[in-house]
């Protein structure tokens, strides 16, 4: 490159408020980023990390083979639960991979610079979150062969999906969803695959990296498409941060159940989607930039700020909980009082109060700028909100379902071992494509950050 | 005592040298103690039944068997089997059309005697439904569970298939040549050392062969035992009147009913007509109509005592003393006044029941429960006869078993000769009395002694694995036979089919024995009528047609007997009480037949096993049901397993707390824990025989239950049974079934000045606004069902009636406990009021078919769709089983299969299947269909005559079975329909009105009549 390199000079010693620390240049940036793909290896503890995720990967495809062999029976739901883990699983899932999105597009759109560093691992999350949550939908159905019914092809019966169900806007929603996030994460790639192709030292690799660089040349031309084709992907994918979780909250509310049949829910779950996404960006970072080294990259100020995306979505959802409670007695329908209070005193009171708990009083501490600042605080909290958000699902499933109009056929349900198995399992395939991700592909984008280290020195400089 | 495992080395030693050591040993304690070694192997390795004689087949045998069998297999061809026209109900044979169902009437022995008739539905010569049949008196179309099931035991894949000598299979003609050389020294020896037992006779024919056999063996005896006999009620009748009897109730025409321990409805010879008749004088039209009351004193709570006006939960030992009370209140003579009341018997309660009968005098009824010993029986009917009953409400025939007997005196007889040794020849025929005859009497162990046995039996069950020969016995829709109805109709039993496994029939089987093993079963039935001359002889062949599709001989009813009661009773043979009374402070122990598997003759049916039982819903299991306050004073809880020692035999079963049971008291259920029942019967529940005493067979003593610290886990359909959680789950569920107004309840007098009382309020009922549009509703047929909550007492008939016709699969115990059995019409139960007498109401749940159905807008697939006709319809092929529907259905009442339920393994299990229904496989949601393939049947022939459906022409499985007539069903569109006209009363009521679902389903409220005088 002919021009002057720039520094990224600022004050040698960091503060902790700047999106990257002092002192890089683009060359400095690069050379840590591609390391970790091309020249560092692979350590112990990944290989650790690894085995595990893949030991998991390979209970789930056990957990899968059951239930095809013996059908959804080997599950715990039954009549009157008849969803169970698995859609309580979906919709935790695919709420964490709303963060990524909100990052990579919503806050391009907004021109949040601290999204930078953040938003690949972040978007690649989202695109595994929702590999593991689309798996769930076809899973829980009882012949999950004829999946396809749930498509809109021409059938030479002339039968076609029953459009006022809200499933099948789940299969619309859901499919979109995945079809632009992996678009939107590959385009992002494109530039820094290139990058790791020309610094690749091997034959093999610089051919696999550049098949998928798509003959990136980083012309003028290249750079131009490049940034409209960013942006319009951004423009497209902002909309389904708040549609997706809206069509998947209407799974519920569409229903006439007490606890389901609710105007509040979309809303709250597109927060409560951000909520647990975040949690989940930010218990994939702590450790990142730890064992990778990429304090510089992930700073303080990262954290301190989704911390705070954390806090204002907590409160919204807080929010929620309490007017479903306020409405369930103001508007005094008998059922809905009831559920109301059997969420709180009723046998599954204890999952009602421990959601209360993890996902509404711990998540207070955020108040505090040093627990904010402090990644071990955090990557705590962080669980406690990501158990939170699943707890609140199983709650809204479960306890709505188990107890409904008629009490002679009130039920209860228990998850059996296969119901852990298929949970834990999409847990390490989630696990097992992010160290595939973080080994082989650029964590965090590299042009971008050379960018970054563009503004902050004309910043500094001015 | 010596320990069993311990091996002395010495004897060991002892026993190589005694043995020499050439000989081969298998263990130590073989050389050790050679005696008990073979007694260890004898258990391990049984060779059963043990021989009698060596059978000793020689080589030269087999040759000649080769050849005769060769010689013989040219001349089957020859043979051709006898023609035995059966003929079908109504619709004559002409009129078959290969793929139409047929409709043939015969009748169900039960196990007690007695007969249910039937209408048999028979797909291309395949029985596949029973209905009831509306000529039979004991039917009038409707039928109990065991009516329904019965179907189920002819296609059990688990019957005997083969004659069975020794273990070893054999033929038929081996049998008969053995039985034509018994012939021979029985002849000779006039039949001395040989006994036949069988069940209760009452097939005239059996009976008549019974006799004519008897009078050839004069020597012979003849047994009858079934362990739920009447002997109470009988000896109870011959105290009082002097002679054996029958007794019948005429319901129709009582207004006061009063049940001392008592489960009448749908229970028992006249169970059935005698739930229709209570039914019919409880209907309520309107206001002005009138309603019988009734008032049920009982140790159990029953569905009869959940029917009641008035429910008074008192041990079995204590209802003769209120009976006694009850006799000098309406003033039976000769009875000692001043008997002490029970306690626990509320002030004005029992003059208030005595008041009201003399107000009903004639048109009253005093009946006491079959466990109940004679002298209850005396005085209820001593009671009846003060009221001026007989003859009205009340009516005595001639008895309507062959031979009546007690059955108990009749077994222990049998006993005692086997036992001392007069018996060397015994034919079983029916029963199962290793399993259940009294423990007392250690049958097994007298059976043992008898030189042969033979056995004609449905199952290798524990008779017939004792036995020598087992020779495959008819199920009743395989062979021809007959049976008398509670009031003496006799009935035909006509086969469907011919003998899956070329069983044979007990007429054969006596038959033989006479001489004549060639006649077969129908000749022997109608030889039989053909001698009692009801018709002219060249009427005859019309007569028999006739009596073959009516099912029912007419005339035979028996006439009513004039009787004259006879002062002191009490102290006649038999009359006087048996002593059974519990001490103070001890506990008591109440037999009873299981409410679904009856005595142990259903173990094997799955339809039944899974049934829930009424008002526990326990399903696969039996219990000790026990009250509240009992569970407090043993400390014990739902599932705890208790050890009770009656008669000094122990059994230990798990208790269950029965809402309403009477304290100090426990009832068991006899016919589970049985060991040879089949692969359904086998290790469900817990023997109640093993304890049961011949001396005792109702009720007795027993010592305190000791609490064993094991638990068992029962499984109930309704969760709402853990009341023991500190008695908060069942007050909770029930209140919450009461502040939801399913169950809306009043009294008469209520009901005559509030007419209104269940309806909802209008901002309920009016059509809201809906999202998507309408369907048109105002032409075709509409179907609709309409309820009646007050005419059902919840037997469950209906449920077991959409098993067999929808091909609705049994899920088995761990499966109910995980929350999944398949009924698609169940009987819920909610209880109100205190737990240790409460009211307890059903309420029948099909699928409510919603004009806006909740479940139809969710499906992904539109695999549940709406008919024109207001149907809900599930499309199988199309689920692909997400169970949305079900999680938007109000009323859970959609069944998924969660894993594949259905049987596709059993070959014998397919003759059971309804062709019109499909059978659904696994991932795919089922759900009450209002029978459509009734319905659309009845469309299809109508629109071939160009006719509309005429109301009543379309009748649901469940409104079919109803022995109650509770469930009508039909086209809401005809507003002279008897739904419309149901639907148009003042009770009608849908639940959850105001969801705007706006169900098909009504319900007409409960009514109850209390009366005045008696303050609760």
């Amino acid at each position: 490159m002919a021009a002057r390199e720039p520094e990224n000079v600022g004050t040698l010693v960091a503060s902790g408020n700047e999106v990257l620390a002092p002192g890089h240049t683009y060359g400095s940036v690069t050379d840590k980023i591609t390391a970790i793909v091309l020249t560092r290896g692979t350590g112990n503890k990944y290989k650790v990390g690894f085995a595990t995720a893949v030991g998991l990967f390979i209970a789930l495809n056990v957990g899968i083979t059951v239930l095809m062999a013996y059908g959804v029976g080997v599950w715990g739901i039954n009549i009157p639960v008849g969803w169970g883990y698995a859609i309580t699983n979906f919709v935790w899932w695919i709420g964490i991979g709303h963060a990524g999105t909100l990052i990579s597009a919503f806050l391009l759109l907004m021109r949040q610079q601290w999204r930078t560093s953040i938003n690949r691992f972040a978007e690649a999350m989202t695109l595994f979150a929702v590999a593991c949550a689309g798996m769930f939908p076809l899973l829980h159905m009882g012949r999950p062969w004829l999946f396809y019914w749930l498509l809109p092809y021409p059938d030479t019966m002339g039968v076609w999906p029953q459009f006022r169900s809200p499933l099948v806007w789940d299969v619309f929603a859901v499919s979109t969803y995945a079809t632009v996030s992996l678009l939107f994460w590959y385009v992002g790639l494109i530039p820094d695959l290139a990058t790791v192709r020309d610094r690749a030292n091997k034959r093999f690799k610089q051919i696999i990296y550049g098949i998928f660089a798509l003959g990136w040349r980083g012309s003028a031309r290249h750079w131009k498409q490049y940034e409209m084709a960013g942006l319009l992907l951004a423009g497209i994918a902002t909309p389904l941060v708040v549609s997706v979780h809206t069509v998947v909250s209407f799974d519920f509310t569409i229903a006439i159940l007490p606890g389901w049949h609710s105007t509040i829910f979309p809303p709250y779950f597109v927060a409560g989607a951000i909520y647990s996404g975040f949690a989940m960006v930010i218990a994939l970072a702590v450790p990142l930039r730890k064992y990778y080294g990429l304090e510089d990259f992930l700073t303080i100020r990262h954290l301190d700020n989704m911390g705070k995306i954390m806090l204002a979505t907590g409160m919204i959802v807080a929010y929620s909980y309490v007017m479903e409670t306020f409405m369930a007695f103001y508007g005094g329908n008998k059922f809905d009082v009831y559920m109301i209070m059997n969420r709180m005193t009723g046998p599954y009171a204890t999952v009602y109060w421990v959601l209360i708990s993890v996902n509404l009083v711990i998540p207070q501490l955020l108040w505090s700028s040093r627990i904010r600042r402090n990644p071990l605080y955090l990557f705590l909290l962080s669980f406690s909100v990501q158990l939170g958000m699943w707890l609140e699902r199983y709650m809204i499933i479960v306890t709505s379902l188990h107890r409904d109009f008629v009490p002679s056929s009130w039920g209860m349900f228990a998850p059996t071992r296969w119901d852990w198995i298929v949970f834990l399992g999409t847990i390490g395939f989630f696990f097992t494509l992010f160290y595939l991700f973080i080994r082989f592909l650029p964590m965090i984008s590299i042009f971008e950050m050379r960018d970054l280290v563009r503004k902050t020195a004309e910043e500094a400089e001015a | 005592m010596k320990d069993k495992n311990f091996v002395d080395l010495a004897s060991v030693r002892a026993g190589l040298e005694n043995g020499g050591s050439k000989r081969f040993w298998q263990s130590l304690e073989q050389l050790a103690n050679p005696e008990e070694y073979q007694e260890l192997a004898r258990r391990e390795f049984p060779v059963h039944p043990p021989k009698s004689a060596a059978p000793g087949v020689s080589r030269r045998n087999v040759l000649k068997l080769m050849a005769a069998s060769a010689g013989l297999a040219g001349l089957t061809a020859c043979t051709k089997l006898p023609i035995e026209h059966i003929a079908p109900y109504v619709r004559p044979s002409e009129e078959f059309v290969p793929g139409h169902p047929l409709f043939y009437a015969t009748s169900m022995p039960r196990p007690e005697g007695g007969a249910l008739g039937l209408l048999v539905k028979s797909n291309m010569g395949r029985p596949t439904k029973a209905e009831g049949n509306p000529d039979h008196p004991a039917s009038l179309g409707s039928t109990d569970i065991f009516g329904q099931a019965s179907l189920l035991d002819l296609w059990d894949p688990d019957r005997a298939q083969t004659v069975l000598h020794e273990g070893a299979i054999t033929n038929y003609s081996e049998f008969l040549e053995l039985l034509g050389q018994l012939r021979g020294r029985f002849l000779s020896q006039k039949g001395a050392g040989f006994r036949i037992l069988t069940e209760v006779v009452t097939s005239p024919t059996l009976g008549s062969q019974l006799t004519s056999l008897m009078a050839q063996f004069p020597e012979a005896k003849w047994h009858q035992y079934t362990p739920l006999n009447r002997h109470a009620e009988r000896d109870g009748l011959r105290a009082l009147f002097g002679e054996n009897l029958s007794v019948q109730y005429r319901f129709d025409q009582a207004d006061v009913v009063v049940a001392l321990d008592s489960d009448f409805l749908c229970s028992g010879r006249g169970g059935v007509r005698y739930a229709r008749d209570f039914a019919d004088k409880r209907r309520v039209r309107d206001t002005r109509s009138s309603m019988n009351r009734l008032y049920s004193i009982e140790s159990m709570a029953t569905i009869t005592g959940a029917t009641a006006d008035h429910r008074l939960p008192l041990r079995s030992s204590q209802v003769e003393a209120f009976a006694t009370a009850l006799a000098v209140a309406v003033g039976v003579k000769g009875i000692a006044a001043g008997a002490q009341l029970p306690a626990g018997v509320p002030s004005g309660w029992l003059a208030g029941v005595a008041n009201d009968l003399r107000q009903h005098g004639g048109s009253s009824i005093v009946l006491a429960g079959d466990h109940q010993p004679p002298l209850v029986h005396a005085l209820a009917h001593a009671i009846n006869a003060a009221l001026g009953n007989t003859g009205k409400t009340v009516v005595y025939t001639a008895p309507i078993e062959v031979q009546p007997v007690n059955e108990m005196d009749s077994i222990r007889e049998l006993v005692g000769d086997m036992n001392s040794g007069k018996v060397d020849t015994l034919l079983i025929i029916g029963g199962n009395p290793v399993y259940n005859a009294p423990a007392d009497l250690d049958f097994e162990k007298a059976l043992d002694r008898v030189k042969l046995r033979l056995r004609l039996g449905i199952y290798n069950d524990e008779t017939s694995y004792r036995c020598h020969w087992l020779i495959p016995q008819t199920h009743f829709l395989e062979s021809w036979s007959d049976e008398r109805a509670y009031d003496g109709t006799a009935s035909i039993v006509q086969p469907l089919i011919a003998p899956l496994y070329g069983n044979r029939s007990p007429h054969e089987v006596i038959g033989a024995l006479l001489g004549d093993p060639g006649r077969t079963p129908h000749d022997w039935v109608r030889g039989y009528w053909s001698d009692q001359k009801l018709a002219t002889e060249v009427e005859y062949e019309t007569f028999w047609e006739t009596v073959l599709e009516k099912g029912v001989i007419p005339g035979t009813e028996f006439p009513a007997k004039t009787v004259t009661a006879r002062p002191g009773f009490g102290a006649a043979p038999g009359g006087g009480s048996n002593g059974q009374s519990a001490g103070a402070g001890a506990m008591e122990i109440t037999f009873r037949p299981d409410q679904t598997i009856w005595d142990g003759s259903y173990t094997n049916n799955s339809w039944l096993q899974e049934l829930p039982k009424p008002l526990t819903t326990m399903t696969w299991d039996n219990a000790a049901y026990i009250s509240l306050a009992a569970a407090e004073q043993l400390s014990v809880t739902n599932g705890d397993v208790v050890e009770i020692a009656h008669e000094g035999r122990k059994l230990r079963l798990p208790v269950w707390i029965l809402p309403g049971h009477a304290d100090g008291c426990m009832t068991v259920t006899f016919g589970y824990g049985r060991s040879r029942a089949g692969q359904v019967g086998n290790g469900t529940g817990f023997n109640a025989y093993s304890i049961w005493t011949s001396d005792k067979p109702g009720f007795g003593p027993i010592s305190q239950p000791r609490k064993t610290g094991e638990r068992y886990h029962l499984v109930t359909m309704q969760r709402h049974n853990i009341i023991t959680e500190g008695g908060r789950q069942l007050e909770e569920e029930s209140k919450s079934a009461f502040q939801r107004d399913l169950v809306r309840v009043a009294s008469l007098g209520e009901f005559r000045s509030n007419p209104d009382f269940a309806a909802d309020p209008p901002e309920e009922t009016v059509q809201a606004p809906n999202l998507y549009p309408r369907y048109d509703y105002s032409t075709g047929y509409q179907w609709a069902m309409a309820i009646d909550l007050n005419s059902c007492v919840g037997c469950n008939s209906c449920v077991i009636a959409c098993y067999a016709e929808n091909n609705i699969s049994v899920v088995g115990k761990e499966q109910v406990d995980a929350g999944r059995i398949m009924q698609w019409i169940r009987v819920d139960t909610y209880w109100r009021g205190n737990l240790e007498n409460p009211e307890a109401y059903h309420v029948v749940m099909p699928c409510m078919h919603c004009e806006n159905a909740p479940c139809e807008y969710v499906c992904p697939v539109g695999a549940t769709i709406h008919s024109p006709e207001g149907l809900n319809l599930m499309v199988y092929n199309r689920c692909v089983g997400t169970r949305y529907c079900s999680n938007n259905c109000p009323y859970k009442v959609r069944r998924f299969n969660f894993e594949l339920y259905a049987d596709w393994q059993t070959p014998s299990l397919y003759g059971v299947r309804n062709p019109d229904v499909s059978v659904r496989s696994r991932g795919v949601m089922e759900k009450c269909t209002y029978c459509v393939q009734r319905i659309k049947e009845a469309e299809i022939r109508t629109q071939v005559a160009s006719r509309t459906i005429q109301d009543g022409e379309v009748v649901t499985a469940c409104q079919q079975a109803c022995p109650t007539q509770a469930i009508v069903f039909g086209n809401m569109n005809d507003p002279k329909s008897k739904v419309s006209i149901q639907r148009a009363q003042s009770r009608n009521y849908v639940l959850i009105a105001d969801l705007n679902v706006r169900p098909r389903t009504s319900y007409l409220a409960t009514l109850r009549n209390p009366n005045p005088e008696i303050k609760e």
